[in-house]
Parts: C-alpha cells; structure tokens; sequence
C-alpha cells in the first residue's frame, strides 16, 4: 500500500472512515438495513493542537473515537497515525501505538475498576510501558498524581472515596502514565458539576502546553468546544458537515445545521431573552436518510435539488469546509 | 400585590435521617412564585433543589424524609397540613411537574393517549370522546406533528424530544396554575432543549401559567426566567432579576459560577475556577456553608451563619462580607 508523505506537524490524519451496522429483525436475525455510523469521516489533528468534534447524540462521534483506537473494526478508510498506516496492523504491531493514544471517558463513576485501588488502576499502565521497578514506579505515580493535582496519599484509596472531579483526574493521570502523544477526550467533562467543570477544563489545558499533548475533544457542548479547541468539525449523522477554525466557524457559519446549533447555544453571557416564536417545528427522526443530503427534512433551506445532488465537501474559505451545495464556492 | 402570590415557600427544612447521620438536604429555602412568572432554581447536584421540588408535591417518602419545618402556601392554603385525599386533588391538577428523563416517567407498557387521558380522568368527569378530543388537542398545542395517529404510539416509538413534549402534554392536561419542571432538558440535545425551551416559553405566555423551572445550567436560566434563586447546599444564596444575577452578582458562589463558564470569549484566557467540592449535606461546615470554598472568607465566615442582605429591588444575596464591601465603596464615593 502506498504511503503518502504527511507533515511533520500532522499528528492524526483520518480518511474516510467508515462504520455501518447491521439492523438485524426477525427470527432468523437476517439483515434488513445498515446504520451509516459514520459514512465517510475525515479530518487531521495537528501536534499540540486541538480538534472538536461536535454534534448531537447518535451523530457518530464517539464512533469515531473508537475507530480510531481500534476498538471497534472499521468498514473502510485509513488512519494514518505519524507516517504509519495503523489500520490495517494487528494486534501485536498496534500495541506500540496504543501507548501514544489514550482516551479520556465521559463517566468518571463507570471507567475506573472499583476493585483496584487508585494507584494499582494507574500503576497498572506503567508496569505496561515497561517500567519493572517498584521504586520507579511508585516515583512516576506520584509524579502523575501531582500533576492532576491529586495528593500523594490518593494512591492506597479506592475510586468510590473521591468525587466526580477527582475521579476524572484520576483518570486523565491513567490516561497520561503511558505518555501518550495524543488524547482523545469523550465528553470529558459533561457528568461533572458545573462549579468543577472549569477545574478540568484548566486542568487539560495546563497538560496540554507542559506535555505538548494533541486532544481529539469531544463534546456536545459548543461553548466548551468554542473555548478549548483550534480548529473545529461539525458531524451530522455521520458525515463531517462543516470544518474550519474555531473563530470562522463561530463568526461566519455556513452550513444550515451548524447555524442552527449555534443559535441553539444557551449562552449566559447575552442575557437578553430571546423572543419567542410560535412552538418549534417536531422533527422527527428518520433512521435511514433519503438520497442527497443527510439534513433533509430538518433544514429550513430544503429544496428538490437537495434530493438528488451528491454532495462535496467543498472549501469556501482557506480552511473552511462546509458539505452544502448552497453555499458560495467562489470565495476561496 | 399579595393577590399577585401564586406559591410560597417558607423556610422549608427537609432532612433525610439515617441511623448515624442527618442529611439536612433543604436547610431553610424560602422563595415565591407569582402568576404567569417564570421562576428559575439553580444550583449543582446535590443542593437540594429537587427535593425543594418533590416537597411542594408532597412526594418526598417520608420516611427517612422528614419536613422538619416551614410552610408551603398554595394560593394562601398550607400545603403540608393537608391529607392525601387533598393533596391529591391538588397535585396535577393545580400543580404539575415535568420530570428530568422522560423515558422513565413515561409507563412503557400504555400509549401515550392512555396515559394523558388518565390525567384527564382522575380530575375532570368528562366522557371517552371528549377525552380522546382534549388529548389531540394537547399533542397538537405542544407541537406533535399528526396528533390522532401518535396518540396509539407507545413512548418507545417517539424521540427524547417528542417525550418530553407528551410529558408536557401530560402537565398541561388539567390547565394547572403552576407547572414545576425539574431540568427537563438536560437529557435533551442542544437543538432539542431550544425547541422545548421555546416551547416552555410559548405555554406559558398563551396560558397565562407560571413556571418552576429547575436547572444547573445557566444558559438555559438567561433563556427562560423572569427571576431566578440561586440555591447552595441547601440555602437559597442569591436571588433576584435575571439580569441582576447575571450581571450584578453579589454572592461569591453567583460570581464564581459565571465566571468559571467557558465560552468563546475566554478563549486563551485561563478560566476561573472554584476550588474544592460541593459538601456532603451529611457533613456541612459550620458557618457558612460556602465558606470553604470562598475567596473572600473572613474568620467570622466559619462560624456565623450569614444573613441575607438586601441590595433592593428583589436582590438578595447571603453574604454579609461582600454587603460590607459594597456600602463602603458607596460610601467611598
């Protein structure tokens, strides 16, 4: 398989992944349809830098995470991780590049084993990373524990003795004890009080600039996203609806969804109540989108030509992409 | 104005009793709702603003729950002294409550007509037809697209949002006074909660109804409230206009709180953050309950319980030391 030369500074490169499951009915559990999970993802995470990944529930995002650290097989596409192609290693050639990314969980009550005391849950990735003494252990897990801002004397304590922030410090230091390049944070912070959430936020933004780290963000939340991340990708049941920087994509939206999600931002900071119209239209779901474009039904833009125009994701702007044949293409 | 008083709640102690230890979850909230107002009570988990909720209800199990004190008056009349058959008759009727998740308070097993006609029988003596005539009508005053064909859907076949907006349905379907929604929203998407919130907006103007509405998020609370109680650890902390809230906070949790909210605006700048942790309401310190996690804590702070100051016009905040600052700058000047 060819190699193409990626940048130096490009730390994740994703092409065209895909990911459909089955829709199984009946006695026999024949195949009646396919879930298009994710159809067709691509983006690139540059060193030290962080991209967003938006979208609502059931748009695909953390099917992507998974995909990417080969915990689900992919259908389709490739991920180059550096310059190595690592989806088609086994298990065996992967293991390395395990250690270089790691992932961060929404529910810091659910990925943390109960039974393990929280220096043997950590310790457990150092003793992975080869490190045989116990002494230099015990250093290294003091040195993680310090630097998510734990005391010391956590270690011998088990996950159910601290609170939600704690528990999600302990596992970002899970995370970090392998010394991954690259984190991917699935809604890191969204079970977390909102007094705590900041803490976090500081807290992976602090790791970030001491360890050079690279996050793959993922969230629903668009002022967390707004706040934290570099560059920004829109997803839409399964597809990549729009990509750009973070300041063009808030300043200049083009794609009618990621419009939509913008205005739908509950934001503090404008505390002039919106006028009210008429109640919102109730757009049903379906599962299985028409031909065209997947936001059919739900755009207020929809017009024929949307049924039958295979789409592109088209750049409007340097580093703007947008998958809506609406928008201006003349402007680059 | 005192006509104006839809509810009010008075010093209302709820306390949770175990074996060892008593869990003062309300700990003396008092706070009123007027008609076609909607009132806001935030406040992170644990601080007891849905059992603030439930009691108004009468739904808190009792026991290990104990109303230790305080009165709830309805239109004048105290809530807790009336018996179940009353309460009853109350309850969904006058009083309406819109819950979190909308799958699990919705029965899996009845369709969704059932289930809203069941809230038109049980106080309203009117026969199948005009039941089944009320129910489209309702589906249809929430937004449900082909009401008469959705009624025969069971909850399963409907998205969290259309759920949520049958629970609404449900709420609404005996036209009560108050409808109490506890973050009915948070399991929503960020298009869906617009939606439903647009929706909370549009009832309440065309029905002339008031709205508890309780949440943790802020932004919802800039949407959606005339007024808004800030609650901590039991205690009502701050309260006030939204906009005074929002832009003139007096309470150190208020201003931290905002403060620590990422947005685009702060983007490379370092967010403020509260440090440590909400109490255990088990195990709250002495003082003032925030006083831990306070910048601007005094000595006095930790073992005087502080009281509330009036900054006028429906500000109040409880925290004397900033109070104290406040005057002196006016003073100052």
């Amino acid at each position: 398989m060819e190699t193409r030369h990626t940048p130096q500074n490009i730390i994740l490169k994703v092409e065209d992944l895909k990911k459909y499951f089955p829709i199984r009915r009946g006695f026999f559990q024949n195949i009646r349809g396919w879930i298009k999970a994710v159809d067709g993802v691509s983006f690139e995470i540059e060193r030290g830098k962080t991209l967003g990944l938006v979208g609502e529930s059931g748009c695909g995002k953390t099917t992507v995470a998974w995909l990417i650290l080969k915990l689900l097989k992919m259908d389709e596409g490739r991920i180059i991780f550096r310059d190595t192609e690592i989806s088609e290693l086994s298990e065996k050639e992967m293991k390395p590049y395990r250690q270089e990314m790691q992932m961060v969980f929404q529910d810091p009550y659910g990925s943390l084993n109960p039974r393990m005391t929280v220096g043997q849950s950590i310790e457990e990735g150092l003793s992975i990373l080869g490190i045989k003494s116990r002494k230099k252990r015990k250093e290294h897990l003091k040195k993680l524990l310090e630097m998510v801002g734990m005391s010391t004397n956590s270690s011998d304590r088990y996950p159910h003795e601290f609170s939600g922030g704690q528990r999600q410090r302990i596992g970002i230091a899970r995370a970090l004890s392998v010394e991954p390049s690259l984190v991917i944070c699935d809604e890191p912070i969204s079970a977390l009080d909102v007094s705590i959430q900041a803490q976090i936020i500081n807290l992976l933004k602090d790791l970030q600039d001491q360890l050079e780290l690279s996050y793959l963000f993922i969230s629903h939340d668009l002022n967390v996203i707004g706040y934290l991340c570099t560059t920004i990708s829109v997803m839409y049941k399964g597809l990549i609806v729009e990509s750009a920087s973070a300041e063009a994509l808030f300043s200049h939206p083009y794609h009618p969804y990621t419009i939509s999600l913008l205005s739908a931002i509950p934001d503090p900071e404008s505390s002039v109540k919106k006028e009210v119209k008429l109640p919102a239209r109730d757009f049903s779901d379906t599962l299985i989108p028409p031909d065209g474009c997947n936001y059919q039904g739900r755009c207020p833009m929809d017009e024929p030509r949307c049924g039958q125009e295979d789409l592109i994701f088209t750049e409007v702007e340097k580093d703007h992409f947008v998958r809506c044949w609406k928008v201006p293409k003349n402007n680059v | 104005m005192k006509d104006n008083r839809l509810i009010s709640v008075q010093d209302l102690k709820v306390y949770f009793r175990s074996n060892a230890t008593t869990a003062r979850a309300v700990d003396g909230v008092t706070f009123e709702v007027d008609r076609e107002e909607t009132v806001c009570l935030v406040g992170e988990s644990g601080c007891g603003k849905t059992v603030t909720a439930l009691s108004i209800l009468g739904l808190v199990p009792v026991p290990p729950g104990d109303i230790a004190g305080g009165r709830i008056l309805f239109k004048g009349q105290g809530l807790l002294d009336l018996d179940d058959n009353n309460m009853q008759s109350i309850r969904g009727n006058h009083i309406a409550m819109v819950f979190q998740e909308p799958l699990t308070s919705l029965n899996p097993v009845f369709t969704i007509g059932d289930q809203i006609s069941e809230a038109i029988s049980i106080h309203k003596n009117i026969d199948t037809g005009t039941q089944r005539e009320r129910c489209v009508q309702l589906l249809r005053d929430v937004g449900i697209a082909a009401p008469e064909q959705r009624l025969n859907d069971y909850p399963h076949q409907l998205s969290g949002g259309q759920r949520q907006r049958v629970m609404i349905a449900m709420a609404l379907a005996c036209d009560p006074e108050l409808i109490i929604a506890d973050e009915p929203t948070t399991a929503l998407d960020v298009t869906v909660q617009d939606q439903i919130l647009r929706l909370f907006k549009y009832i309440q103007k065309t029905r002339a109804m008031s709205i508890l509405y309780i949440t943790h998020d802020l932004g919802v609370v800039t949407h959606i409230a005339d007024r808004v109680y800030v609650m901590y650890s039991g205690v009502i902390a701050e309260q006030g206009f939204t906009s005074q809230i929002f832009n003139h906070a007096k309470h150190p949790y208020t201003r931290g709180l905002l403060a620590s909210l990422p947005s685009r605006s702060k983007r490379g700048k370092r967010l403020y953050s509260i440090p440590g942790s909400v109490p255990d309401p088990a195990h709250k310190p002495e003082g003032c309950p925030f006083h831990p996690r306070c910048p601007h804590a005094i000595p006095s702070c930790w073992s005087e319980y502080p009281q509330m100051c009036d900054y006028g016009e429906g500000h109040l905040a409880r925290c004397p030391v900033l109070f104290e600052k406040t005057k002196k700058t006016i003073d100052d000047k």
